[in-house]
């Protein structure tokens, strides 16, 4: 076999778990899309408009449209975030999904990458609902905003792989909230979602900017409002870079966990 | 890729495994040839699961060697896993899904094409004797149909080796029957089997060969009814709550060859025992058992009667 069919082979074995996937979330799609969407949603309309009137413009925008790109960005996070630690970790332990996989020819590294992608098209799931929503509330400026979705799968690959590593570890549901509490919740806080970062002190703002979703949002909020995009490349080699390197990581891990 | 010796299914040279020090397989030797049926037996922790987990490149290979269809593992463990089926210790079939659907994405997994699952999904149901179950979700359905599904799924590829770790644990006689008229079809079919159980008299049923393991070492290996005539005396006498003076009257039978205790039961292993039985005939003591030795009384002798735990 040469190497273009082996990629076609693995390729082809990862969607078969990402189809096993997509199939077991249309039997569960009302709640699932409850969680992901509509808390997003919540924020949205609450802070936005809520908060919203006595912020009045940040960076030239009104309060709500500034803060959609921002809760859009972070559904994308929580959504991938959820399904790599909680999903899998109920695949990997307590179902025996993968262990089930593991006994047909597919591998470790089909398995993570079948879930990776997965996770993000969960986050491009809840997206396009939210972003359905904020077309309507007009927060929406141009079609240029279509380009936001392959925006969001690619920052829901990152997170669900780094969401997988974790999980490699994982002993229980519990370890979760390490990641959410001392991770996620902190970078959400300091990337530019409810506020722009430069009212942050340097030391915080290189933290924010070494971190993955700062460069989303970079990305997502000039696309949703009709602003300038600058430094793509690098938003989104750094996204890319670290759903590469996670991914790569988190395949050693589990396969050391489960292949022993 | 060096596809050798197709009569075999399973050939292990001095393989190892070692964890934290300890050999849990311990330079096992083994041949397994096409369409047998191989049994495992040992107690918990004598590297049964390891060995079936090595077969299926699940556990890397401290030394030795294992080809598995011809392959050499766990490199070629992809291609070998396309032509084995597995029905695993541990129920994980999918509960989202239906019985239907259990068979069909888990024959996705072999890259089945929609149509042939449709069709050999239609046969597994009725081989399974589940086709009433098909639109089932998996939590109506009982331990024993699951168990089928599993044996149904493990089938869905059309293996030349059926690979089972424990597949009657937990069922009831009447499930635990039906699995095994189902194994013994597929043996007709000419499919290899091998399995591991903690029931003797499963082994001793289904299987034409059977492996004892401890420690990592294979302990004895020949067809079930060979193994209880050559390891052990034909009879046993069992004698249960018995006083001293009883058990040393007993003891003085010359055709005894071997005596164990286990708790109150006293074990007398010997060929006829005509003296000791005549003896209980007399002191009335009738809370006794006497009958031919079976593959539960080799494996006792072979691997010892302390508990692992």
């Amino acid at each position: 076999m040469n190497n273009r069919s082996n990629l076609i082979l693995f390729l082809s074995r990862s969607t078969s778990i990402w189809s096993r996937n997509i199939r077991v979330w249309s039997k569960l799609a009302g709640p699932s899309l409850m969680g992901n969407f509509g808390e997003s949603l919540l924020y949205l309309l609450v802070l936005g408009y809520g908060l919203g009137k006595f912020v009045g413009k940040v960076e030239g925008l009104p309060y709500e449209a500034f803060l959609a790109a921002g809760v859009i960005c972070t559904s994308a996070v929580n959504s991938a975030s959820f399904e790599g630690m909680y999903s899998a970790y109920t695949r990997m332990e307590v179902q025996q999904t993968w262990l089930g996989m593991l006994a047909t020819p597919i591998g470790v590294a089909e398995v993570v990458l079948g879930e990776i992608l997965w996770g993000a098209t969960k986050s491009l799931i809840s997206v396009c609902a939210i972003l359905v929503v904020a077309t309507a509330l007009g927060l929406v400026e141009n079609a240029w905003a279509v380009f936001i979705l392959p925006i969001v799968f690619i920052t829901g690959l990152c997170f669900s792989a780094l969401a997988l590593l974790v999980t490699s570890r994982a002993k229980s549901y519990d370890f979760f909230l390490y990641y959410t509490t001392l991770f996620i919740t902190p970078m959400i806080l300091l990337s530019g979602v409810f506020f722009p970062i430069d009212t942050l002190p340097d030391v915080v703002q290189w933290l924010a900017k070494a971190l993955p979703l700062y460069h989303a949002i970079c990305l997502v909020r000039p696309l949703m409002t009709g602003g300038d995009l600058s430094f793509i490349l690098l938003h989104l080699f750094v996204l890319l870079a670290f759903a590469t390197i996670a991914g790569v990581w988190a395949t050693e891990r589990i396969k050391k966990r489960l292949i022993k | 890729m060096n596809a050798v010796k197709p009569s075999s299914s399973v050939v292990a040279s001095n393989l190892c495994k070692v964890y934290n020090g300890v050999h849990v397989v311990n330079n096992l030797n083994l041949i397994i040839e096409e369409g047998s049926f191989c049994g495992i037996l040992g107690p918990n922790g004598a590297g049964k699961t390891t060995t079936l987990r090595m077969l299926l490149g699940h556990c890397p290979i401290d030394d030795g060697e294992l080809l598995v269809l011809g392959y050499s593992m766990p490199k070629n463990a992809a291609i070998v896993r396309e032509s084995i089926g597995v029905v695993p210790q541990m129920d994980n079939l999918d509960p989202d899904f239906t019985v239907k659907e259990n068979l069909y994405v888990y024959g996705r997994f072999f890259g089945l094409s929609a149509n042939v699952l449709d069709e050999r999904i239609v046969g597994l149901l009725d081989f399974a004797s589940l086709k009433d179950k098909a639109e089932s979700k998996i939590s109506e359905l009982s331990g024993g149909m699951k168990r089928r599904l599993t044996l149904a799924r493990a089938l869905i590829n059309k293996p030349k080796l059926l690979i089972l770790d424990e597949p009657t644990t937990g069922l009831d006689p009447q499930a635990r029957q039906a699995i095994w008229q189902k194994l013994r079809e597929l043996q007709k079919q000419g499919l290899t089997l091998i399995l591991t159980t903690h029931y003797m008299e499963e082994a001793e049923r289904l299987c034409d060969r059977v492996i004892v393991m401890d420690y990592g070492e294979m302990m004895a290996d020949a067809p079930p009814k060979q193994l209880i005539k050559d390891e052990i005396e034909s009879h046993v006498l069992e004698v249960h709550a018995v006083k001293d003076e009883l058990v040393n009257k007993l003891k003085q039978d010359s055709s005894i060859a071997r005596f164990e205790t286990s708790g109150d039961i006293y074990f007398f292993y010997g060929h006829k025992l005509q003296y000791a039985l005549d003896v209980l005939e007399k002191s009335g003591h009738d809370d006794y058992l006497f009958r031919p030795a079976n593959l539960e009384d080799v494996f006792i002798k072979l691997t010892g009667r302390d508990l692992r735990e």
